[in-house]
């Protein structure tokens, strides 16, 4: 953009009071969408992690933690669905997403990798389950786990390849965010759902990855500085805080008390909590962050001042 | 095609094949504000209304921004000053086709594309109402239609443009501050307007999206300004959120790596 002489800011008092939106008003707009979506992230993770778990069970001969990762693989698929049809503006037009296939499209990429993973995991839980067509399920198993840590990133990517500044600026941070909360859930799902002998790589599992989820939230706030406004109030600060809270407490009884059975489904059912809470955050900083002219206008002022001062040097 | 060679831009025509690039000057330094732009796309483009007839408030702005329903959107901005007294400034906004589409390149079902005029459009019958281009687009341009789920934005008149015509909104431009033509063309023009305006003591006067080296590789829609961008509503330094992708695909690569390290680590020493 061409523009008059160096105005620098702050050099000296500006003629007009300085300018800084268009009667307040948000420069982007408000995401459309519900809370299906972080919904979505959720069930979505869950089934993606649990899918790679029950693979790395049956490559350890651990049949019985295998069947209990397939199991909540294949629910989380089965809820995915229904939550993602749901959140369209025309749900009857949900197969118009096989169109195409468009690397510059997170959603177009996760839409094949959904296609590829649900079928396998829900394949790999029914052979399990009825006995039936074990090479089946052993090729299904394969393939789904493979897909699991890529259906379990994408959706970071999906929404920081957006214009909202919270959620684009955390680009780095985010599919460590969501990576870990996959895990983290998968791992807790897991020692719910089988005896504590059997259980013992979910639990490691479920407590590593709340703990690098906490950690990864934390480096994602501090990277984001004044653009991570939204986190420190309304809705996606309460969401943030239920999220540090179960990560927390489900890593601490999982590691501690993991062994006994109710510790078991207790610590279990925090970590899937908190990775729930920590995607629920995430999806309402956004909202925020759109809606306040200040966060778009601000970083991209300082922008525009730095490529000022690096073309005059 | 008279544009750069951004990743998408050429929309899958071969070099050639589409015409010039058309789009729209702005030049707000002669908009009088009567909005008949905005009038003339909602009649031609039988665009429903806003909402219930309200007064905003925020001067004799009473749509406020761009969106389903709003293609062409006059913004009033008044200033006071102690030179000047009051000043306004009035600005006519629409989509701005831009070169690097973050909407058309987010959109997960091919609905938005490129056409021969290198303008950009929903395509109406295969939209899906997913919402990605809504908070993909760094102006804030494009949104979902309550009550019918899809997304809709300025077409640039594609009906028009395809029978010879200029977009409704340029043809009812008394001052023609809406100007419409081959963008080679109207940036030539710009240039020339801006001088004009520079000589005359208006130092104030810039243009917008313009450069083709910009965050979103120029805009088929760009304006002559007489303030900071964000005065009009305008974000000052716009960046295609695709821009950024290759960095946030090794993230996430980086990140599914770590998830499987952390798996393997959680079976070590397990039995086989």
């Amino acid at each position: 953009m061409s523009r008059p002489g160096g105005d620098l800011p702050a050099a000296s008092p500006p003629p007009r009071p300085e300018v800084r939106s268009y009667y307040g008003r948000p420069v982007l707009k408000q995401p459309v969408w519900t809370d299906e979506v972080p919904a979505y992230f959720f069930a979505g993770g869950l089934a993606g992690a649990s899918a790679s778990l029950a693979l790395g069970a049956r490559l350890t001969g651990n049949d019985r933690l295998a069947r209990s990762a397939l199991t909540a693989a294949a629910a989380g698929v089965a809820a995915s669905l229904p939550l993602l049809v749901d959140d369209l503006g025309r749900p009857e037009r949900f197969h118009h997403m096989l169109r195409v296939l468009k690397p510059t499209s997170p959603m177009s990429v996760g839409t094949w990798l959904l296609l590829g993973l649900g079928p396998a995991a829900v394949a790999a839980a029914a052979c399990d389950r009825l006995g039936i067509l074990p090479r089946l399920g052993r090729v299904a198993e394969a393939v789904a786990g493979t897909l699991g840590p890529a259906v379990s990133t994408y959706t970071a990517v999906l929404v920081a390849n957006t214009a909202v500044p919270v959620w684009h600026e955390a680009g780095r941070e985010l599919p460590m965010v969501f990576a870990a909360g996959a895990a983290a859930s998968a791992g807790g799902a897991a020692a719910v759902l089988t005896p504590a002998a059997a259980a013992t790589p979910a639990r490691r599992l479920a407590v590593g990855a709340a703990l690098v989820e906490l950690l990864a939230a934390g480096a994602m706030e501090r990277r984001l500085g004044e653009l991570a406004g939204p986190y420190h109030e309304g809705p996606a600060r309460r969401h943030a805080r239920l999220a540090r809270l179960c990560s927390a407490g489900g890593a601490l009884l999982l590691g501690t008390l993991g062994r006994r059975r109710p510790a078991a489904v207790a610590g279990g059912l925090l970590t899937m909590a908190g990775a729930a809470f920590q995607r629920f955050a995430v999806h309402k900083a956004g909202f925020a962050s759109a809606a306040d002219p200040r966060y778009v206008v601000e970083p991209q002022r300082r922008r525009l001042a730095a490529d000022r001062a690096a073309d005059r040097l | 095609m008279s544009a750069p060679a951004t990743p998408t831009f050429g929309g899958g025509y071969p070099d050639g094949e589409a015409g010039p690039r058309l789009g729209f000057f702005t030049d707000t330094s002669v908009c009088i504000g009567c909005k008949a732009c905005e009038v003339a796309c909602k009649e031609w483009n039988l665009v429903p209304t806003d909402g219930p007839l309200a007064l905003s408030g925020s001067s004799f702005d009473n749509t406020l921004a761009l969106g389903a329903d709003t293609w062409r959107h006059v913004a009033f901005v008044e200033q006071a000053s102690p030179e000047d007294g009051l000043r306004w400034l009035m600005s006519s906004d629409v989509c701005k086709h831009c070169t690097s589409a973050a909407c058309m390149e987010v959109c997960p079902t091919g609905a938005l594309f490129r056409t021969e005029f290198g303008t950009v459009v929903v395509q109406q019958d295969v939209c899906n109402g997913c919402g990605y281009c809504v908070p993909a687009c760094p102006f804030g341009v494009i949104d979902r239609r309550e009550g019918d789920g899809r997304v809709f934005k300025c077409t640039l008149c594609y009906d028009r443009l395809k029978d010879g015509m200029e977009p409704a909104c340029a043809k009812a431009c008394p001052t023609d501050s809406i100007q419409f033509g081959p963008l080679d063309e109207l940036r030539a023009r710009a240039d020339d307007r801006l001088d004009t305006l520079r000589q005359g003591g208006v130092d104030e006067a810039r243009l917008y999206l313009r450069d083709q080296d910009d965050g979103v590789g120029g805009a088929g829609a760009f304006f002559l300004l007489l303030d900071e961008p964000e005065a009009y509503g305008l974000p000052p330094d716009p960046v295609s959120t695709t821009r950024d992708l290759p960095r946030l695909w090794r993230a996430a690569a980086v990140a599914a790596g770590a998830l499987a390290a952390g798996l393997a680590a959680a079976f070590a020493g397990s039995r086989r």
